[in-house]
């Protein structure tokens, strides 16, 4: 059944009609990490959108002081290793006051390794873990490489606020169609991790 | 009554499905018109909605004018006992990056003075700041999950500022509200002479929730 006002399609065949106003940033997917090793989304990037983010909420380690790390596909997660170059600096502040940091810390040169997604070691204790975002830039451009940027925040093994501030490019002209998400060891113990596409 | 087409529920129980619509709700707008210490964002009050509702919620500062006082700033604090007091433990970390109007000074580096180490205080987005006609804040505010009784909140934000230099002020921060209790209010407040209750002339705080 359809639905018209006016004349205008409103929806029909099971979804809104293209013409109607709904937000500029929709709900792709959401991903529930439970001792996972890794959370990959590998539909739902293509041309749709020019942009996408990846929401991170409370996301833990299983394993104490590990980082957050991320990689793309080109062959819808049949292999992560797209080559990237990225740099990260981070800013952090013990909870003691003992100490303070801010700086360039860790990226990739021309590398198929895993990103980061923090360049600080987040704490696994039940009330710890991590809390950010990334932007994927026009996956799908076979023109240029694919941007990306980020920030995270965390709480730390050594206990602190750090936040860590990332920005690359996959350096690939194919298309990206996949992402993956895991500890750089040791399992993700939970978490929520989602997926917007930005109109 | 629900509304359903081709097998796919669109509408029910008085709202869009999931999967429907856009991911960004608007829940509340709150414009100062007149002089304020404070403006604050309650669970359950005046349309407010800061619970589990939303897994991500963002304030929005637009254009607040500072008062006329030396060097305000503008602050902001967390609530878990539904407003009756702003004292949740915080850590956070900040950092700024600057640029003078006649050019000169650009600098970019850590900055003690708006940071906490497990304190209660209000946190700094302006410091400093310009009491111009024309001189305003802007800023935003990520919260997550601020209704989780398992962990800590974190927060992220960035805020821009006219400094009584003048200059600009770009002001990056995050850190985590360390506590299991539910956050469930907010509070932005004017203050100047880094700490002194002022107030807050004109401006407009949008807070969303992100599904």
């Amino acid at each position: 059944m359809g639905v018209i006002s006016n004349g205008t399609t409103l929806l029909d065949a099971g979804a809104l009609d293209s013409g109607v106003a709904t937000g500029a940033m929709t709900l792709l997917s959401t991903v529930t990490a439970s001792s996972s090793a890794t959370v990959s989304f590998t539909s739902g990037i293509n041309s749709t959108y020019k942009e996408y983010i990846f929401k991170f909420i409370n996301v833990l380690p299983a394993s104490d002081g590990v980082k957050l790390k991320f990689n793309l596909s080109i062959d819808g997660g049949s292999n992560y290793n797209v080559t990237k170059t990225a740099a990260n600096f981070y800013a952090g502040h013990l909870e003691n006051d003992s100490a303070t940091g801010f700086g360039y810390d860790g990226g990739l040169g021309q590398s198929t390794n895993d990103a980061f997604g923090t360049v600080g070691a987040i704490g696994s204790a039940a009330d710890e873990g991590c809390s950010g975002f990334l932007h994927l830039f026009d996956p799908s451009n076979t023109t240029f490489v694919k941007h990306f940027i980020s920030k995270v925040t965390i709480y730390g093994s050594n206990p602190q606020s750090q936040i860590t501030y990332g920005a690359g490019y996959a350096n690939t002209t194919s298309a990206v169609n996949a992402a993956r998400f895991n500890m750089e060891s040791g399992n993700i113990a939970s978490g929520t991790i989602k997926l917007y596409g930005v109109s | 009554m629900g509304l359903i087409s081709n097998g796919s529920t669109i509408f029910d129980a008085g709202a869009m499905a999931s999967g429907f619509g856009g991911s960004m709700v608007h829940i509340k707008t709150i414009t100062i018109s007149s002089a304020t210490d404070n403006v604050q964002f309650i669970h359950g009050s005046s349309g407010v909605v800061l619970d589990s509702t939303y897994k991500e919620y963002i304030f929005y500062l637009v254009d607040m004018h500072h008062n006329s006082n030396s060097e305000p700033e503008v602050t902001f604090n967390f609530s878990i006992d539904g407003g009756s007091n702003y004292n949740v433990t915080k850590t956070s970390t900040s950092f700024r990056a600057y640029h003078a109007e006649d050019g000169g000074g650009g600098a970019a580096g850590y900055y003690a003075p708006t940071d906490v180490a497990q304190g209660t205080g209000n946190i700094p987005l302006s410091f400093n700041a310009d009491g111009d006609n024309d001189s305003t804040m802007v800023a935003f505010l990520h919260l997550y999950d601020p209704s989780s009784t398992t962990f800590v909140k974190h927060f992220i934000g960035q805020a821009n500022e006219v400094h009584d230099l003048p200059r600009c002020n770009g002001n990056y921060f995050a850190g985590y509200c360390n506590t299991t209790s539910a956050v469930n209010a907010v509070k932005f407040n004017g203050q100047y002479g880094e700490g002194t209750n002022g107030n807050i002339d004109s401006g407009k705080i949008i807070l969303l929730g992100i599904n």
